[in-house]
């Protein structure tokens, strides 16, 4: 393969790593705030991706509809967390997991039925074309890919300086404590789930101009965020964009090296692999615990 | 007086004689006086949840059947159960709608391994597997398999058509193929190889292929590009189409592009993908496409629009699965007419291997549904067209894809 | 087992056995596959009811059962019950193999590791190199296996389903039998204190690695029967149907069950098989929905599992205190 043909994947794993890492960014934020992967995530983004989507056919313009959306993804995720998931606050683990599986299944179902599976076309905020007429990436890819990297800033920023954030690690990692320092945990969950819910929105409205609007918009792209927020460290939200971008390039590389075929058997060995060498992920710290 | 008396008399014996049997009600399983049972398995759930929209369309053609008051005077009791396109489900599903709902028999079960799954069964039980929503060729086995027929023209047949037009026109090809990694994808895959001929094997210069749980082809594309293809068979499904169609162009790749006519759709591919990203595109069809401008004026399409306005008003009027689903209840309606009071299992498929030139306005002009005791093919014909921005223009004659 | 127990056994045992007589022919299938998705639920309990070691791939070893048996049966022209033992042993290999280096990883990311496995499995069933055996997309179609003659010979007649039906039965209450034997034991207790606290039984003298690479072993070996199984009753494989929601129903099947009992895997099998089919009923529009909020609703109720609730049930109904262990 020439040089160039690789360069050309590699930016254009680098774009869909992008989208890996936004929607890994969410994994990362609501396991930093309920010590949970919440495998609802993708359908949840997708379905407030829809939700700005019936605005902006209202009538409402780009920002207006973005913004409002977040403020309703971080609504519904607050809701949810205190409707759905604190019945279930003391369940075991797993049982916890089939609870965001059911969620994950109706959201599907029920996006499917309101919206039809046909595929719908989501706008772009960024301009057609790039200056220079670089054209390696597409003026979307690169924006969406910097939208990421401020939603990456602002989490960092949150977690390590706020008071807020403080909190929130606080009642993730230790409950009994936190409550007796005087945080209200289950609001510091609620908020951490509304949080998870707004990052999750972004990543689908950055998404859904790339790979078109539809119900399963997400389901495909929940494994690789999955395995990029591991690989990346799962308390890490830099561990998380940077485990994205690596396995979007990885696949994009494979699939031109050794074909399609078998490209996502291989990819997933090779992080296994790699977690297998630090398994913490690269960005992680072992959790030591007292016996 | 007397040889009027014969006459008449000879007139009324005449005409009691020729009555036809039918006369006599037969009915099997599922069938009365006042309905007639039919079963069928769709995936409303699951990753090919997007074809169930074949299955709801069916279900409101339906609908507007019984609303006419049916059929010779039966209305059509529709049973469909989601099996989320996996064959073990199927099977059970099949099991349920023979043995419990007893249904007279089973039409337009949808995908290739969920019919391949239930094909010895229904053929053991001696119940009809009608007209099922698969390209696959293997339904055309009369032979064989007695109650199984399939309905559209087949995929490998439609590559073949695409393989002959390129060897016609473009001899120095350097053909890049794009496929899904499943049966439909191999299926198209296989029937262009043949169709190229072994010779001609060498003009395909690159193959890739997805997964449907890919969220984005993009690399794919970029890898055919690579290859200095300057022609394009594009084997994807319709999300998967509209992104190829459009990463292709924005790369600034511009080959000559083949795309299969699962996909062919201007409302949900070619709008999203871009109207003159699409342009230059050339598929087959046998149905009419809704959004076609052409066909705006078209008796058949108005129809068709106000019938989704009113028997099925979820679903989107682009969707080509929805016309779709629409023509092959005509076919259905068709074929319960000419069994008359005659639904026994047995005449369900000979009448259904009797249609001759059936015609369905929302075929393409000059394409009809025609069968025989060893012609389970009822479409076999399609009309190559290009897509020029804007609507579809018809080139060169209906091609029969008979062998 | 208490008295009360085995009765309340053998009384299942002699219902199960009377079933095939007094249900329709589809009924008895449908009984059929109940029992294989219990077998299959019982292998996925040991390793992350028992063992803790959550897996989220186990549709794979499902899949490499199924297959086993299907490849056997179509090239080798084997016999379908001969094919069983050896998907099985085949499995309990791969389980064991993929056991060890899992054994470095912990929690989630060990479920990575299983979703990986359970996500690979449809693309590695249609690759082309393996296609001369696997079928390719096309699957493989497998014949039905008859009642054998001695039976009609002896007087018994028994149609093909109902024969199936008595041949997963006969497995199945072997595989419960094994697996109650096994578990009761120190092997048993020794997965449960892994499971519980990793440290403290490595202190206590307990072969952690050793036990937790059986553990997955164990459980492949009982869900690959149950793919072998599953294979025959269906009498068709195909790849996509053993992709990654199967291995998330398996899951959901044991927490809605019961994590860590064997009865559980039974409600669980009940549920996967039969919640589905009453959620398409009541809803055209998106059953999944209703499937959704019928597991969510579930989980509300009996947080534990349906034998996690029978039990706390009982131990109310005896007098006894309510656990406080969740």
């Amino acid at each position: 393969m020439s040089a160039e043909a690789l360069l050309l994947q590699v930016a254009s794993g680098l774009a869909t790593g992008g989208i890996y890492a936004s929607l890994a960014l969410a994994l990362v934020m609501i396991y930093r705030a309920t010590h949970l992967v919440n495998f609802a995530q993708g359908e949840m983004a997708m379905f407030c991706t829809y939700i700005a989507w019936s605005l902006m056919n209202a009538g409402l313009g780009y920002w207006t509809a973005f913004f409002a959306t977040v403020a309703i993804a971080f609504v519904l995720g607050m809701l949810i967390e205190r409707i759905v998931i604190r019945p279930v606050e003391d369940a075991p683990v797993l049982s916890v997991v089939v609870v965001f599986i059911g969620l994950l299944v109706i959201l599907n179902s029920v996006a499917g039925w309101i919206f039809t599976y046909t595929i719908k076309t989501f706008p772009s905020p960024f301009p057609a074309e790039l200056p220079y007429g670089i054209r390696l990436v597409s003026p979307h890819q690169l924006g969406a890919l910097a939208v990421t990297m401020v939603v990456l800033a602002l989490l960092y920023a949150f977690f390590r300086f706020t008071a807020l954030g403080l909190a929130m690690r606080a009642a993730a990692q230790n409950p009994v404590s936190s409550r007796l320092v005087g945080i209200r945990v289950g609001w510091m969950l609620a908020l951490g789930w509304g949080l998870a819910a707004a990052v999750g929105a972004v990543a689908g409205i950055m998404v859904a101009p790339i790979v078109y609007l539809d119900p399963n918009m997400m389901s495909g792209t929940l494994l690789y965020a999955f395995a990029a927020a591991l690989l990346g460290g799962i308390e890490s939200p830099g561990g998380a964009v940077v485990g994205g971008l690596i396995v979007g390039v990885l696949e994009n590389v494979l699939g031109a090296l050794i074909g399609n075929e078998l490209k996502l058997v291989v990819a997933l060995v090779l992080i296994v692999g790699v977690l297998l060498a630090r398994p913490s992920g690269l960005f992680g710290k072992a959790q030591v615990t007292r016996v | 007086m007397r040889p009027v008396l014969t006459a008449s008399l000879s007139a009324v014996l005449a005409l009691g004689l020729s009555l036809p049997a039918a006369a006599q009600k037969k009915y099997d399983p599922g069938a009365s006086d006042t309905e007639i049972k039919i079963g069928n398995t769709n995936p409303y759930s699951g990753p090919a949840s997007a074809y169930g929209v074949i299955g709801k369309s069916i279900a409101a053609y339906i609908k507007l059947v019984n609303d006419k008051g049916g059929v010779n005077g039966r209305k059509i009791n529709w049973i469909s159960y989601d099996d989320g396109y996996s064959p073990p489900k199927t099977v059970e599903m099949a099991r349920k709608l023979v043995e419990q709902d007893q249904v007279l028999f089973l039409y337009q079960t949808l995908g290739t391994p969920s019919n391949t799954a239930i094909h010895k069964y229904m053929n053991m039980r001696k119940v009809p597997q009608l007209h099922v929503a698969t390209g696959a060729s293997k339904w055309n086995d009369p032979k064989h398999f007695f109650w199984t027929m399939g309905w559209q023209p087949n995929y490998q047949d439609e590559a073949k058509v695409y393989a002959k037009h390129i060897l016609q026109t473009k001899p120095d090809a350097k053909i890049a193929i794009l496929y899904q990694n499943d049966d439909y994808g191999k299926d198209y895959l296989k029937g262009f190889e043949d169709g190229l001929g072994p010779n001609n094997r060498k003009m395909i210069v690159a193959r890739a292929s997805y997964e449907v749980s890919e969220p984005t082809v993009d690399s794919q594309v970029l890898q055919l590009k690579a290859s200095g293809a300057n022609v394009f068979f594009n084997i994807t499904t319709p999300k998967f189409a509209a992104q190829a169609i459009r990463a292709a162009y924005d790369s600034g790749w511009r080959p000559i592009q083949y795309l299969n006519n699962v996909s062919s759709s201007i409302g949900a591919v070619f709008k999203p993908a871009g109207l003159e990203k699409s342009a230059g595109l050339i598929t087959t069809e046998y149905l009419k496409d809704p959004a076609n401008p052409a066909h705006a004026s078209d008796a058949a399409i108005k129809d068709f629009v106000a019938f989704m306005k009113k028997y099925y008003p979820d679903g989107d009027v682009t969707d080509r699965n929805a016309i779709y689903g629409y023509t092959v209840g005509h076919a259905l309606e068709q074929v319960l007419k000419q069994c008359g009071d005659n639904l026994t299992r047995e005449n369900v498929m000979k009448q259904a291997a009797a249609m001759k030139g059936f015609k369905i306005d929302t075929l393409l002009p000059g394409i009809t549904v025609s069968t025989g005791a060893d012609d389970y093919a009822p479409l076999q014909a399609v009309q190559l067209q290009r897509f020029n921005g804007q609507t579809f223009e018809l080139f060169g004659q209906v091609v029969s894809t008979e062998h | 087992m208490s008295r009360r127990m085995l009765l309340l056994t053998l009384a299942l045992l002699a219902i199960a056995c009377a079933l095939p007589f007094v249900l329709t022919s589809y009924r008895t299938f449908q009984a059929a596959l109940v029992l294989v998705y219990a077998i299959a639920l019982l292998g996925l309990n040991i390793v992350t009811g028992y063992n803790g070691q959550i897996s989220l791939g186990h549709g794979a070893f499902y899949a490499l059962g199924a297959y086993c048996s299907a490849i056997l049966m179509d090239q080798a022209g084997l016999p379908y019950w001969a094919t069983i033992p050896i998907a099985g042993a085949a499995c309990l290999v791969a389980g064991f193999l993929f056991g060890l280096p899992a054994l470095r990883l912990e929690g989630l990311y060990l479920a990575l590791a299983t979703f990986a496995l359970g996500v690979s499995m449809p693309q590695i069933l249609k690759y082309h190199l393996l296609e001369k055996w696997t079928g390719g997309v096309q699957g493989i179609v497998i014949a039905k296996p008859e009642p054998p003659a001695a039976l009609a010979a002896a007087g018994l007649r028994l149609d093909a389903d109902q024969w199936l039906y008595f041949f997963v039965l006969a497995i199945a209450v072997i595989m419960f039998l094994l697996a109650w034997n096994l578990l009761r034991g120190r092997v048993g207790r020794a997965l449960v204190a892994i499971r519980d606290h990793h440290t403290a039984a490595g202190v206590m003298g307990i072969n952690t690695a050793l036990y937790k690479s059986l553990a997955f072993g164990v459980s492949a070996l009982y869900t690959g029967v149950a793919g072998a199984l599953g294979a025959i009753a269906v009498q068709f494989v195909a790849p996509d149907s053993f992709n990654v929601l199967l291995s998330i129903t398996f899951l959901v099947g044991i927490v809605v069950g019961g994590l860590a009992s064997l009865s559980g895997a039974l409600f669980g099998a009940l549920f996967i098989q039969f919640v589905p089919n009453i959620a398409d009923e009541l809803s055209k529009a998106a059953p999944w929905a209703i499937f959704g909020a019928v597991l969510i609703a579930f989980i509300y109720l009996m947080p534990s599992g349906v034998a996690g609730a029978l039990r706390a049930l009982g131990a109310r109904l005896a007098g006894q205190p309510k656990e406080t262990r969740p």
